[in-house]
C-alpha cells in the first residue's frame, strides 16, 4: 500500500534493509508481518536481485517468479512495507537502537501514473544494452526492468535521459508518466537496527587468463549460462554458442574457476557444483543427444542435494572427471573449445573438445564495491563477519556465499537479531 | 447487510479502443441494474482512484468492481478498507490484450467478466476476523544449541517462552563437543561451542522458563492456544502457548549397522560421535589398550550419501573429521592421520579450514572407495581402491574412525532412513479414499494410524497425526527453497538438525529464523490472521453441520490437518491451524463449506452467469478454473505479451485449485460449457503448490469427475487438467486453443441449451 502514499522528507521505521534481492525482500516481508514498519532500499529500479536473472532453482528445477510472486503478493498486502528503488545508501551515523540513514533516490523519469500500457516502449528509438542478460540483448531505453517487476512500472536509463529521441516517448504516453526533469532527491531515515542484505556478483572471470573467458568466444560464464537457458533470455532459452549461434551438441563445465584458487578465489561458493548440474538439465531437456562434461575437484552437494547428484550420475550422457581445467584453448578450425585437465595427483593431463564452455565462477561480496557503514566488520573477501547480533545485521550471500534457500532461512532470521538488537547491545 | 455496488470501468490501455464500453455499461446498469456505474479514463490515476472514495462516502457502497486490468496490478490502490468488499474484472489482460480489437467476441467476453463479477459481488461478504482470546507464549522444544538460541531470541524480543529439554542439563550436543570448526577470520583454528555462555543467558533470562527432564506429554489445541503438558518424572507441569519451535536436533546414525565399514570387530573402530567424546574427555587413547595413538584413519560418508544408508550427506563430517585430526595431531604431533573420503565438502570460507588441514604434514587425505576392513595385528586395516594415485592401497592404523551422518530426530526410530525415501502423496491420497470410501469411522482411524508414525516429539492432539508430517528422510518442511520454514502445521516450526543437517552456525542462524515465524505466528493469530501464504487473510471456513453426512473427506484432505472428528465422525474446525487454501470447501461433496467471501454457491452462480450462445451461433465456450497463485500470473503474462488465444474461454481464479468442488463442473455442462480446463501447479516430489497437496487433490477428483462424465455419456476428454508453472506463459494460448479444437472436432456440449 505503501507504493501509493507521498514520501516525506524524513521517514521513520523499526528496521531499514539495504538490498532488495531475495535476501532483503525476506528479512522486509518478514519484519512486516510481525507488524513493524520496514524500510527496504535498492540501488536498481526493481526489486528481486539476482533471482530474477535465475531460470529455474535446484534441485526442483522450478521457477524463481513462483515464490517471488508470493513475496510480491504479501508486499503488496502490508502497509508496512516502504520500498525504495533507485535508492542508495550516502551516510549512516548513530548505533542500534538509533541510526541516521541518508539515501539518495535516483529519478525514475516515469512517475506513478505509468498504467504499463507500454505506448512508450512501442515508439522509443533508442536501445540500450539489456543489464539482465549481460549486454547480449537490448531494450529500449524506456523499459519494464522483468515482467515480475516491483514497482511495476517502467523506467528510463538515466544514460539517456537527456537524449533529445527520448521526447518522442513523452509524447506517446497517454497518462503523461514520463517526466525526463525528474531530479534526484534525497531523504532521512531514522530506524532502529540495519539489515545489510547487497548480496554478491559473479568473479571477474576475465582474470582467469588461462580460461580464455573475453579472448575465446565459446567460453562463457554460469551467469551467462543462465541467461541462455531461460526463455526471458537474449536467445530465448535456446542454448546456442556464441560464435556461430548453433545449438550445442556437447558442452564442458569447469568448476571451481577461480574459486579454491588463492590466486583468485580461496574459499568455496557452495552452489557452483549443483548449479552446473541444474544447467546440464537444460541442456539435456532441449538437446537429447547432447554430450555434458563436468570436471571437478570435489562434487559438494550437501544434505539432500545430494539426491540431485545421483540423479545426475545415474544419466549416461552426463560425464564426471575429476581434476581441474587448466586451461582452455580454441580450435581454430571450427570454434570449438579444449579442455585441458590435469590430474592434481598424478599430473596426467585429459584433453577434451566440445562446443561451448562454461565456467563455474564464484560469488564476490557486493560489499568490494561499497563497504557497509560505520564499523561493521568484513573479512578479507570482503563478506560481513557475523556478529550476529550487534551493530549492522548481515543477512545472506554478505555473510558468507549461499543459495537462494539459505539465503532466505538467513534472511528470515536477520528479521528478528534486528527486532532484538537494541536489547543486546 | 443490504450490498451497494459501484461498477467502474477504466477505458485506458487499450480497452476503449477494442471494446464497445457504452455496451458494457449498459449490461452492468441495464441487465444488473447496478445503481453506479462509471468510467474514466485511468483508474489508476489518484483523481479516479479519489471518485470511488467519494462514492464510497456520498453513495454508501459497500462493493466496489474495478473493470480493468488484472487483480495483480496495483491492488493496494483499490483497497478501501476491510469494510468494502472490492473485486476486479480483468479485462485488460484477459481481454483487450489478448483478443481481437472490436470483434464480437471479444466484446461477449469482457460483458462476462464484468457479469461474473457482479455476481461474485452480490454472492459475498467482508470477511470478519475471528479474534479469540489467544497466548501469545512460546514452546521451544529441545534445549540444545538452535532451541537455546531460539529461546533467547524470542524472549529478548518480549516474548515468554517456554523451553523444553529431556535431560537434566541445557547444551545439548555442544556439552559433549570439544571445540567446534572456524565461522571467523582467518577461518583456521578451532573455537569454542559457546554453549557455557548461552546456557548462563537463558537460565536467567526473566522471559525464559526452562524446564529440564522433560518431554512433552500431549500437546492438544490449536495455534493461538496450545494446551501443554509436560512429563517431568512424576510431574506433569501444564500452560498454555500460541506457537512452538521444533528445536530436537539429531540423532546419530548408528554404528552397529555398519558393520561392512569394520563396526564391532574391535573396540579400536568407533564412530565420529564415541571420538568426540574422547576428545572432549581430554584422553584420545586406544580403547583396547590405552595406548597413545600413532596412527589414525577416517573414513568419510559412513553411511552416508549410500543408497541402503543414509542417502543424503550430512554435510558436516567431512570438517569434523578435520576437526578430530587436528585434536589428535595436537596431542600427538608425530601421529599420522587418513582420511578416506567420496569429497571432500568444506564449503563456503571453511574452504580455509580444509587448506589449513591440508598443509599438515601428517595428514593424508585420499579420494578413495573403502573396501575390505580387519583386523591386522593389533591395527586396523582397511582396504582403499580406486584411489587418485591410481592405485589401490591398504591404510593400516591404531584406530578407525567412521564419518558417520545425522538423522532428524523427527524421524520415527523404527523406519530406516532409506527405507521410506518418501512419503507419496499418491499413495497417501490413495489411503484418504480408501477410508472415505468404505466410510467407517474405524477405516478412517485406520488411516489416520498409519499416517501417524510420528516421532512423538510434540504429541498433537491433531487427527492427522501427532508431529510434524514429513516428506523426504524425516525432515518436516513443506517447501524448502522459497519458504524454508513452513511446515505442514501452522505455527510450529523447525529449527536446526531436525529440519536438515546442518553444523552449529548455521543452526543457531536457523533458530533466529525460526522463532521469528512463532512470533509472527501469534501476532497474526490474535488479530485473526492467516499466517503464510494468504498472510494477512482474515476470512475462514464456516461449517454448515447440520448438513454433513460425516464423510471424512475434509478432515481427511486438509494439507495442514486443521479438522479434528468427533466420535460420529463431524469434522471440529480449528480455525487457527487453517491456512485458507479452500482444499475442504473442494472436498466437501454436500457444498457445507463456505467462506465469507469464497464458497460452492459463489463460483456457481458466477458460472450460470455466463451468457451461453446456442449451438447454431458456433460459439463454443470452455470454462477454466485457474490456480491464483502461479497460473493466473502466467495467464496475465500472455495478456502483458500481447499473444492471442481464443476468445470461447472464461476464465474463474481459485485459492488453489485444491479447492476445486467437482459441482462446479455439473454446474459448467448443465449450462452448456462445451469443456472444462483445470490449470494448477505441478504435482508429485516436486511439487510447486502451495498448499502441498491442492493440484494432488485436484487430479485425484478428477477420476470422480470422469466418471460423472461417463455417466451422463460424455466424452471425458471434455474435462482437462494440466499442469503449468508460472514462467510457462508462453504455452498457454496453445493449451487454450488446442483445447477449443478439440472441444470442436468432438461437437458441443448435447445437454446445451436444456
Amino acid at each position: 500500500m505503501a507504493e501509493f502514499e507521498p514520501l516525506q522528507d524524513e521517514i521513520t521505521a523499526e528496521t531499514l534493509v539495504v538490498g532488495g534481492g531475495i535476501s532483503g525482500i525476506t528479512t522486509a516481508i518478514e519484519t512486516a508481518e510481525v507488524g513493524r514498519n520496514v524500510i527496504l532500499v535498492e540501488k536498481k529500479p526493481t526489486l528481486g536481485g539476482r533471482v530474477l536473472a535465475t531460470n529455474q532453482y535446484f534441485p526442483k528445477l522450478c521457477p524463481p517468479s513462483c515464490g517471488i510472486e508470493i513475496n510480491l503478493k504479501r508486499i503488496r498486502a502490508t502497509d508496512k512495507v516502504r520500498v525504495l528503488t533507485l535508492a542508495e545508501i550516502e551516510s549512516v551515523t548513530g548505533e542500534p537502537g538509533k541510526y541516521e540513514v541518508t539515501i539518495k533516490l535516483n529519478p525514475r523519469y516515469v512517475n506513478d501514473k505509468c498504467t504499463l500500457c507500454g505506448e512508450c516502449e512501442k515508439v522509443c528509438e533508442v536501445e540500450r544494452d539489456n543489464d539482465l542478460n549481460y549486454g547480449l540483448s537490448k531494450t529500449k531505453a524506456v523499459y519494464l526492468p522483468h515482467m515480475m517487476a516491483y514497482p511495476h512500472r517502467y523506467v528510463v536509463d538515466p544514460a539517456f535521459a537527456n537524449d533529445d529521441r527520448m521526447k518522442k516517448c513523452v509524447e506517446a504516453c497517454p497518462y503523461g508518466a514520463i517526466d525526463l526533469d525528474m531530479q534526484p532527491r534525497t531523504i532521512k531515515a531514522t530506524v532502529k537496527a540495519i539489515v545489510w542484505a547487497t548480496g554478491w556478483q559473479p568473479y571477474d572471470a576475465t582474470r582467469i587468463d588461462n580460461l580464455g573467458f573475453g579472448r575465446i568466444k565459446n567460453v562463457v560464464t554460469n551467469v551467462i549460462m543462465e541467461r541462455l537457458a531461460s526463455e526471458s533470455g537474449p536467445t530465448e532459452g535456446k542454448i546456442v554458442r556464441p560464435s556461430d549461434q548453433q545449438e550445442i551438441k556437447s558442452i564442458g563445465f569447469v568448476q571451481c574457476a577461480g574459486s579454491r584458487d588463492e590466486n583468485h578465489l580461496p574459499y568455496c561458493s557452495a552452489v557452483c557444483c549443483l548449479a552446473s548440474m541444474k544447467q546440464a538439465t537444460y541442456v539435456r531437456e532441449r538437446y537429447p543427444d547432447a554430450e555434458v562434461h563436468m570436471f571437478y575437484i570435489d562434487v559438494r552437494s550437501p544434505g539432500r542435494y545430494e539426491d540431485f547428484y545421483v540423479t545426475s550420475q545415474a544419466d549416461e550422457k552426463f560425464h564426471f572427471h575429476r581434476g581441474k581445467v587448466g586451461k582452455i584453448v580454441e580450435n581454430p578450425a571450427n570454434g570449438n573449445v579444449i579442455l585441458e585437465a590435469e590430474n592434481t595427483l598424478t599430473g596426467q593431463i585429459t584433453k577434451l573438445e566440445v562446443d561451448m564452455a562454461v565456467l563455474a565462477v564464484g560469488m564476490v561480496p557486493n560489499t568490494v564495491d561499497q563497504a557497509p557503514p560505520l564499523d561493521a566488520p568484513i573479512d578479507e573477501f570482503g563478506f560481513l563477519i557475523a556478529g550476529g547480533d550487534r551493530g549492522i545485521i548481515g543477512a545472506g550471500s554478505a555473510l558468507r556465499p549461499m543459495d537462494v534457500a539459505a539465503s532466505i532461512q538467513d534472511a528470515t532470521g536477520a528479521a528478528l537479531k534486528a527486532m532484538t538488537a537494541e536489547v543486546r547491545r | 447487510m443490504e450490498t451497494k455496488l459501484g461498477v467502474y470501468i477504466c477505458k485506458g490501455c487499450d480497452i476503449a479502443s477494442s471494446v464497445d464500453v457504452d455496451k458494457l455499461v449498459e449490461v452492468v446498469t441495464g441487465e444488473h441494474k447496478v445503481p453506479v456505474c462509471k468510467t474514466h479514463d485511468a483508474l489508476c490515476s489518484a483523481e479516479a482512484v479519489d471518485i470511488i472514495r467519494k462514492d464510497i462516502e456520498s453513495e454508501g457502497l459497500n462493493r466496489v468492481i474495478v473493470a480493468a486490468c488484472s487483480q495483480r496490478v496495483f491492488p493496494e490502490l483499490f483497497n478501501f478498507g476491510s469494510d468494502i468488499l472490492t473485486d476486479r474484472a480483468n479485462i485488460r489482460e484477459y481481454g483487450a490484450w489478448a483478443h481481437e480489437p472490436n470483434d464480437e467476441d471479444t466484446q461477449m467476453l469482457v460483458e462476462d467478466y464484468v457479469k461474473m463479477s457482479i455476481i461474485k459481488m452480490q454472492t459475498s461478504e467482508p470477511a470478519v476476523p475471528l479474534i479469540e482470546e489467544t497466548s501469545k507464549e512460546i514452546l521451544v522444544i529441545g534445549g540444545g544449541m538452535t532451541g537455546m538460541t531460539a529461546a533467547r531470541a524470542a524472549a529478548d524480543a518480549g516474548y515468554r517462552v517456554h523451553l523444553v529439554e529431556k535431560e537434566a542439563e541445557l547444551g545439548g550436543w555442544a556439552r559433549k563437543f570439544k571445540a567446534v570448526f572456524p565461522k571467523t577470520p582467518p577461518y583456521e583454528s578451532l573455537q569454542d561451542p559457546g554453549h557455557a555462555d548461552l546456557i548462563k543467558a537463558v537460565e536467567t533470562h526473566d522471559n525464559i522458563v526452562v524446564h529440564t527432564n522433560s518431554r512433552i506429554k500431549s500437546a492438544k489445541g490449536a495455534p493461538g492456544k496450545f494446551d501443554v503438558v509436560l512429563k517431568n518424572g512424576s510431574e506433569a507441569p501444564s500452560f498454555k502457548v500460541g506457537a512452538m519451535v521444533v528445536a530436537t536436533g539429531w540423532k546419530p546414525y548408528e554404528g552397529k549397522n555398519l558393520g561392512h565399514l569394520g563396526f564391532g570387530i574391535s573396540p579400536n573402530v568407533i564412530t565420529n560421535v564415541k571420538m568426540e567424546e574422547l576428545a572432549a574427555s581430554g584422553e584420545i587413547i586406544r580403547p583396547s589398550d590405552n595406548k597413545p595413538i600413532e596412527s589414525i584413519a577416517f573414513i568419510q560418508c559412513a553411511g552416508s550419501r549410500d543408497q541402503d544408508h543414509l542417502p543424503y550427506c550430512s554435510s558436516v563430517c567431512c570438517r569434523v573429521s578435520l576437526k578430530q585430526a587436528m585434536y589428535v595431531r595436537e596431542k600427538y604431533p608425530n601421529a599420522k592421520i587418513y582420511v578416506i573420503y567420496k569429497d571432500i565438502r568444506s564449503p563456503q570460507q571453511f574452504e580455509l579450514f580444509y587448506q589449513k588441514a591440508q598443509t599438515d604434514d601428517g595428514m593424508f587425505l585420499t579420494k578413495g572407495e573403502v573396501g575390505e576392513v580387519r583386523v591386522d595385528g593389533d591395527k586396523i586395516a582397511v582396504d582403499v581402491s580406486e584411489t587418485l594415485l591410481g592405485e589401490d592401497i591398504t591404510v593400516k592404523a591404531d584406530m578407525l574412525v567412521l564419518a558417520t551422518g545425522m538423522v532428524t530426530t523427527n524421524k520415527p526410530d523404527d523406519i530406516p532412513v532409506a527405507a521410506d525415501a518418501s512419503v507419496d502423496p499418491a499413495a497417501e491420497i490413495a489411503a484418504v479414499k480408501e477410508a472415505a470410501d468404505e466410510s467407517t469411522l474405524e477405516d478412517g482411524k485406520k488411516a489416520a494410524a498409519s499416517a501417524e508414525k510420528g516421532a512423538h516429539l510434540i504429541n498433537l492432539g491433531y487427527r492427522q497425526g501427532t508431529d510434524l508430517p514429513t516428506l523426504k528422510y524425516g525432515f518436516p518442511d513443506s517447501h524448502f527453497i522459497c519458504f524454508p520454514y513452513e511446515t505442514r502445521r501452522t505455527a510450529i516450526y523447525a529449527a536446526g538438525p531436525v529440519r536438515s543437517p546442518m553444523d552449529f552456525a548455521s543452526s543457531t542462524s536457523d533458530a533466529y529464523g525460526a522463532a521469528l515465524k512463532a512470533i509472527q505466528a501469534v501476532e497474526s493469530i490474535a488479530q485473526g490472521r492467516a499466517v503464510h501464504p494468504r498472510a494477512g487473510d482474515l476470512s475462514y471456513p464456516d461449517f454448515f453441520m447440520t448438513k454433513c453426512t460425516q464423510c471424512k473427506r475434509c478432515t481427511e484432505e486438509c494439507p495442514f490437518g486443521a479438522l479434528d472428528e468427533d466420535a460420529k465422525g463431524t469434522p471440529l474446525p480449528n480455525p487457527t491451524r487453517c491456512r485458507r487454501c479452500g482444499v475442504c470447501l473442494g472436498a466437501c461433496p454436500e457444498r457445507i463449506i463456505s467462506f465469507k467471501n469464497y464458497s460452492v454457491n459463489m463460483v456457481s452462480k458466477m458460472i450460470k452467469s455466463i451468457s451461453m450462445p446456442d449451438e447454431f451461433d458456433e460459439k463454443p465456450r470452455i470454462l477454466a478454473f485457474v490456480c491464483e497463485n502461479d497460473a493466473l500470473p502466467s495467464v496475465d503474462m500472455a495478456g502483458i505479451k500481447r499473444m492471442k488465444y481464443s476468445p470461447f474461454v472464461r476464465i474463474i481464479p481459485l485459492r488453489c485449485l485444491g479447492s476445486m468442488n467437482a459441482v462446479w463442473v455439473s454446474d459448467a455442462l448443465a449450462s452448456g460449457f462445451d469443456g472444462v480446463i483445470l490449470i494448477g501447479c505441478k504435482r508429485g516430489d516436486d511439487y510447486q503448490c502451495h498448499f502441498i497437496r491442492g493440484s494432488e487433490l485436484a487430479n485425484y477428483r478428477m477420476d470422480n469427475v470422469r466418471e460423472k462424465l461417463t455417466q451422463l455419456v460424455l466424452e471425458e476428454e471434455r474435462v482437462q487438467i494440466v499442469e503449468l508453472a508460472i514462467n510457462e506463459y508462453q504455452k498457454l494460448p496453445k493449451i487454450f486453443d488446442d483445447f477449443v479444437a478439440q472441444i470442436e472436432e468432438m461437437g458441443y456440449n448435447p445437454y446445451k441449451g436444456m
